[in-house]
C-alpha cells in the first residue's frame, strides 16, 4: 500500500505537469484538472482493482472521467500510474496525436470512455454496472462528475435509476469547487444543497475534503451499507489547487500560463525546473 | 410491426444471451412474454430516455447487445446528443428501436409524429438505419441488426400495417428487395410507404405505365448498386416515404445522385412538407393532405413521365 505522503508526492508531480502541458499545449481547463489531481490519485492508486498491464481484463474496476475538459489530468495520472509512456504526454494536443483536449475514443489504455460532453459518464455507467450484472461479474463503476455537469438533466435521470435497481457496484464523485465556466455554480443554477438532493434521489452521500487523501480512501472503502443504494461522494475542492495564485481565481477555467507562471508554479510544488 | 418486433426479440433472446431490452415505460403488455422468459435481461427505465440511450452505450460496451424502445421521437430526436456521443461515436452494438414513426400515431399530435428522424440521424457516422416495410420484414430486420458490429436504428410502425411480403422474405442489410418488376417507372417505398408504393403500381397499371416497386428496408448504407440500375433503367424514379422531404432517404438519393453524371431517370420525392401538421386527424387523413396516397402518387409519376415524353 503506498503511503499518504508518497501519494501526496505524486499528486505535486501530477500537478507539475498539467501545469506544463497547458502551457505547452495553449489549452485551457487548468484549474478544473488542478482540482481533481487528488480524487485521481486517490482513485487510481487506493481503490481500483486494474492492472496497467492488462487494461482491458474483464474483472477490471471501470473508471469513467465524466468530466472530460479534466482529460490532462487523467491522460497524467494513467501515464504515472503505468499504464502508457509519459513520454507520450509530450504530443498532447499535437496534430494527429493520440491524446486530444477531452479523452478521445480509446487513445491510450485506461480510458474506458470518450467524454467531453457532460452529463453522459453516469448513464454510461450505471450500462457497464447493469452488463456487470448480468454477465455474473463483480467490477465496481465509478464517475468523477463536475459540479457544473450536476445541472445536466441526463445525470438526475441517472440518478434515479440507479438506486430503483440497487446498483451499488456504482460510485459517483462530484468534484465541487464551487464554479463552472462563467461564474459560481450555486449561483448560476440552485446547485446547493446539493448532498441533500442526493440523498433524496436515494443516494448514500456523503462530503470529504476533496483534497485530503486519507479522507478521500475512507469515503471509498466504506463498505455498501447493504440497503443497495449507490454511494456518492461530494468532494469540496479548491479549482486551481496547488498553485496559489490559480487557487479559487475562476480566470483560470480557460487561462493559459506562461513560461514564468509554469516556473513559479512548478517551485511551489517542489519540483526541479526542467532543462526545456 | 410491434407485435413482430416483440416476438422477434423474445424468439431472439432465447438464443442469444447478450439481448438485453431497455423500454422507457412504453408496452404495457407486450414484452410479458420476453419478461417472463428473460427476466434479468428487461429494463424498464421509465420516462428517462436519455439515460436509457447512455445506459445502453455502457451495456454495450459491457459486452452485451442492448435494444432500446419506446415511442420513434423519443428513442431519437429527444436523445439525439446521447445517440450521437455515446451509441455513435463509440461505435457499440445498440440496436434502437422506434415504434410509431412518420406519421403513425398522427392523432397524437406533431410531439408524437417522427418525420425528421431520417434525416437527422443519417448524418451520424457508423449508424445503420433499417426502415422494414412491413410485419415480415421485422423480424429479419431485428436478427440481421444483431450481426452489425456498430450501431443500427430500426425505424417501425405501429400495428395493422398492410403486409407487402406474402413470406418471410430474403432480408440483407443495404439490399432493396424487389416486389414487382416493371419497365416505364420505379417507386422505391421506405418502411410503411413500401404498401402505398405497391398500390400506386397497381393505379399506374390502370394508367398504362408499367412500374417496379422497391422495398428499400435500409436507408443507410444505401443500396448504391440498386439505385445505379434503376436510374439507369427508367424514365422517374420515386421515393415514397412517411418523412420530410428535407433529408429523408428521399434526400440521401438526391445528394447521391447529384454527384453522379447525370443519368436516365428523374426523381421524383414523395414525403411530408417542411410544416408540422398540428390539426387533429388519422393517419390516413394525414396522407392525403400530404400528397401520401396512391392517387395522388400516381398522379405526380404520370405527370413527370408526360412531361418526359
Amino acid at each position: 500500500m503506498t503511503s499518504t505522503a508518497d501519494l501526496t508526492a505524486i499528486t505535486r508531480r501530477i500537478r507539475a505537469r498539467l501545469v506544463e502541458m497547458s502551457h505547452v499545449a495553449e489549452t485551457p481547463h487548468l484549474g478544473s484538472s488542478l482540482s481533481c489531481v487528488d480524487m485521481l490519485v486517490a482513485i487510481y492508486w487506493g481503490f481500483l482493482r486494474i492492472d496497467p498491464t492488462q487494461p482491458l481484463a474483464a474483472s477490471r474496476d471501470r473508471f469513467i472521467l465524466s468530466k472530460g475538459h479534466a482529460a490532462t489530468a487523467l491522460y497524467a495520472v494513467l501515464a504515472e500510474r503505468g499504464f502508457f509512456d509519459p513520454a507520450l504526454l509530450d504530443t498532447y494536443n499535437e496534430d494527429g496525436a493520440a491524446l486530444p483536449e477531452h479523452p478521445g475514443l480509446q487513445c491510450v489504455p485506461g480510458v474506458e470512455a470518450a467524454t467531453g460532453s457532460l452529463g453522459h459518464g453516469l448513464p454510461l455507467a450505471l450500462g457497464m454496472a447493469l452488463a456487470a450484472r448480468i454477465r455474473g461479474l463483480d467490477y465496481r463503476c465509478i464517475v468523477l462528475m463536475s459540479d457544473g455537469e450536476c445541472e445536466e438533466g441526463s445525470v438526475w435521470e441517472a440518478a434515479l435509476f440507479a438506486p430503483a435497481q440497487r446498483l451499488d457496484s456504482v460510485v459517483a464523485l462530484i468534484d465541487y469547487n464551487k464554479w463552472q465556466a462563467t461564474g459560481r455554480s450555486d449561483e448560476i443554477m440552485a446547485l446547493a444543497p446539493l448532498a441533500e438532493k442526493w440523498r433524496a434521489f436515494g443516494w448514500d452521500a456523503c462530503e470529504v475534503d476533496g483534497h485530503d487523501i486519507d479522507a478521500l480512501l475512507s469515503a471509498l472503502r466504506q463498505p455498501a451499507d447493504g440497503t443497495g443504494r449507490p454511494r456518492v461522494i461530494i468532494a469540496h475542492t479548491v479549482k486551481g489547487k496547488g498553485v496559489s495564485f490559480m487557487e479559487d481565481d475562476n480566470n483560470w477555467h480557460y487561462r493559459i500560463p506562461t513560461a514564468d507562471e509554469v516556473r513559479k508554479a512548478r517551485k511551489e510544488l517542489g519540483q526541479p525546473e526542467r532543462a526545456t | 410491426m410491434r407485435n413482430a418486433f416483440a416476438a422477434s426479440i423474445t424468439d431472439l433472446a432465447d438464443r442469444d444471451e447478450r439481448i438485453v431490452l431497455l423500454s422507457g415505460d412504453i408496452g404495457n403488455r407486450l414484452f410479458d412474454r420476453y419478461r417472463a422468459r428473460h427476466p434479468t435481461r428487461f429494463y424498464n427505465c421509465g420516462v428517462a430516455e436519455a439515460n436509457m440511450t447512455g445506459m445502453a452505450a455502457g451495456l454495450a460496451i459491457g459486452g452485451l447487445r442492448p435494444f432500446t424502445y419506446t415511442i420513434t421521437p423519443f428513442a431519437t430526436t429527444r436523445v439525439i446528443e446521447q445517440i450521437r456521443v455515446d451509441i455513435c461515436y463509440h461505435n457499440v452494438p445498440v440496436t434502437i428501436v422506434g415504434t410509431g414513426s412518420g406519421l403513425s400515431y398522427a392523432s397524437l399530435g406533431p410531439t408524437h409524429h417522427s418525420c425528421e428522424d431520417i434525416g437527422i440521424l443519417r448524418c451520424f457516422p457508423n449508424l445503420t438505419i433499417l426502415c422494414p416495410a412491413d410485419a415480415l420484414e421485422v423480424g429479419p430486420a431485428v436478427e440481421a441488426s444483431l450481426s452489425v458490429p456498430g450501431p443500427v436504428y430500426i425505424r417501425l410502425g405501429k400495428k395493422g400495417e398492410p403486409a407487402v411480403h406474402a413470406t418471410p422474405p430474403r432480408f440483407e442489410i443495404g439490399r432493396g428487395i424487389i416486389l414487382r418488376e416493371g419497365s416505364d417507372a420505379c417507386l422505391l417505398g421506405v418502411g410503411t410507404m413500401t404498401a402505398v408504393a405497391l398500390e400506386t403500381a397497381g393505379r399506374l397499371d390502370a394508367a398504362g405505365i408499367s412500374a417496379r416497386v422497391v422495398s428499400m428496408h435500409t436507408a443507410k448504407p444505401l443500396d448504391e448498386r440498386l439505385l445505379a440500375e434503376c436510374f439507369a433503367r427508367y424514365d422517374v424514379v420515386a421515393v415514397v416515404e412517411e418523412h420530410s422531404v428535407i433529408g429523408g432517404f428521399g434526400g440521401a438519393v438526391a445528394e447521391w445522385l447529384a454527384a453522379r453524371d447525370p443519368v436516365r431517370g428523374r426523381l421524383v420525392v414523395c414525403g411530408t412538407p417542411d410544416a408540422f401538421i398540428s390539426e387533429a386527424g388519422s393517419q390516413q387523413w394525414m396522407r392525403e393532405r400530404c400528397g401520401l396516397t396512391a392517387e395522388a402518387i400516381a398522379a405526380r409519376i404520370c405527370g413527370r413521365i408526360r412531361d418526359i415524353r
